[in-house]
């Protein structure tokens, strides 16, 4: 702490932050919390109805169902993710002028709209005209995303990996790149193996840049709509019908904004459980290390 | 601010919190928080105990709510005595 600094002025500055914060974020949140306690009719005609529709929503078996598929879905790709982009990063050449090209490449899937991979992926999944689909198709197994849950589920996480593994990939190659070279060759010279580099050298160095890569695939993957809304539309049946589908069609079509509320609130209160968690158990294991 | 749909019991919750976070933040001034280790497994500050408190007391009654029909003033007095454990000797 600086003593003698009597000049406060510099806190004016965080003011703009906090009003867009307030506006996006604070004010949009407390109307969702005051709808979340009323039965909306119309805009003046409103019932304060206390916490019912917090426990109509908790004992939904819908809602349940749509939660245990989110968390599932938010798990397997998380596994699968992580480790792939991090092998990735390490694959990729550091100095090389094909790296450049290979970044590109990676970071080619995170420009695409959501909607869009969607799209590519309900065509490329297809298993009378996509390639994939067709593929598969050849080899003799039975794959149809609309038909099977199982092949939705599984043409769902391949799109999911497809997209966002690059994400973990890039931050991961700029954490490796960050780590100097000194440290390599003294590994080097005490005759360390890849896997002892990378346990020793490489991830206690990665750990706070796969911090945030890690939180954001978990509050992304949570939050995940659009993709899987086009790519099976929830389909077939509820089996692929996340939180995000499930509030959706609560709110916008059947419009009931205060189950739907509630139901936002609860979804809320689990992405920021969830991610401290994540967070708190990192941080806690960096300073343990 | 009608459009906000304001009600009495959700504008007491805010203010609440909103006095609750001016307090904590007088506090801070007078006496600035130093990191410790309670019952909790981890190091925490006041906020981090205050933010634990919110966050724990908000799944009590979530869970209180999802498992039983026995009025939420109960789950209310379980997170009072949760929040009260937490900042004084978490």
């Amino acid at each position: 702490m600086i003593k003698g600094v009597s000049n406060n002025r510099a806190w004016l500055a965080v003011v703009p932050v906090v009003l867009v914060v307030a506006f996006s974020a604070v004010v949009p949140l407390m109307t969702v919390v005051n709808y979340s306690v009323q039965d909306i009719f119309d805009v003046d005609t409103r019932l304060f109805v206390g916490l019912d529709w917090y426990r109509e929503t908790l004992r939904d078996p819908r809602f349940i169902d749509a939660l245990l598929r989110q968390v599932t879905f938010s798990a397997t790709v998380l596994v699968i993710e992580v480790p792939l982009g991090i092998w990735i990063a390490r694959a990729l050449p550091r100095d090389s002028r094909a790296t450049s090209a290979f970044l590109i490449l990676l970071a080619i899937p995170l420009l695409i709209p959501w909607n869009v991979v969607g799209t590519i992926w309900q065509i490329f999944a297809r298993p009378d005209i996509g390639l994939l689909g067709v593929s598969v198709a050849a080899l003799g197994i039975s794959f149809n995303y609309t038909g099977s849950s199982v092949d939705a589920w599984i043409t769902l996480i391949l799109m999911d990996i497809w997209h966002w593994t690059s994400l973990v990939a890039l931050l991961a190659f700029a954490g490796l790149a960050s780590i100097p070279s000194p440290c390599y060759q003294a590994a080097m010279l005490d005759g360390a193996s890849t896997w002892q580099v990378f346990r020793y050298v490489e991830l206690p160095r990665l750990k706070s840049v796969l911090t945030i890569a890690v939180l954001l695939r978990v509050m992304d993957s949570l939050m995940i709509y659009t993709e899987p809304f086009v790519l099976t539309g929830g389909g077939p049946g509820n089996s692929t019908t996340f939180l995000s589908q499930y509030l959706t069609s609560m709110a916008v079509g059947q419009f009931d904004l205060g189950p739907a509320a509630a139901f936002s609130v609860l979804y809320f209160l689990l992405i920021v459980l969830l991610c401290w968690l994540f967070y708190t158990s990192v941080m806690r294991s960096e300073a343990d290390g | 601010m009608s459009w906000m749909a304001w009600t009495w019991p959700t504008a007491a919750f805010f203010c609440s919190i909103f006095a609750a976070l001016i307090t904590m933040t007088l506090v801070e001034l007078r006496w600035p928080t130093v990191p410790r280790k309670g019952w909790l497994p981890l190091v925490t500050t006041r906020g981090d105990r205050f933010f634990i408190s919110l966050l724990g007391s908000a799944f009590i009654h979530i869970l209180w709510l999802a498992v039983t029909d026995v009025h939420v003033l109960v789950a209310s007095v379980l997170s009072l005595v949760y929040a009260l454990l937490v900042m004084s000797r978490g």
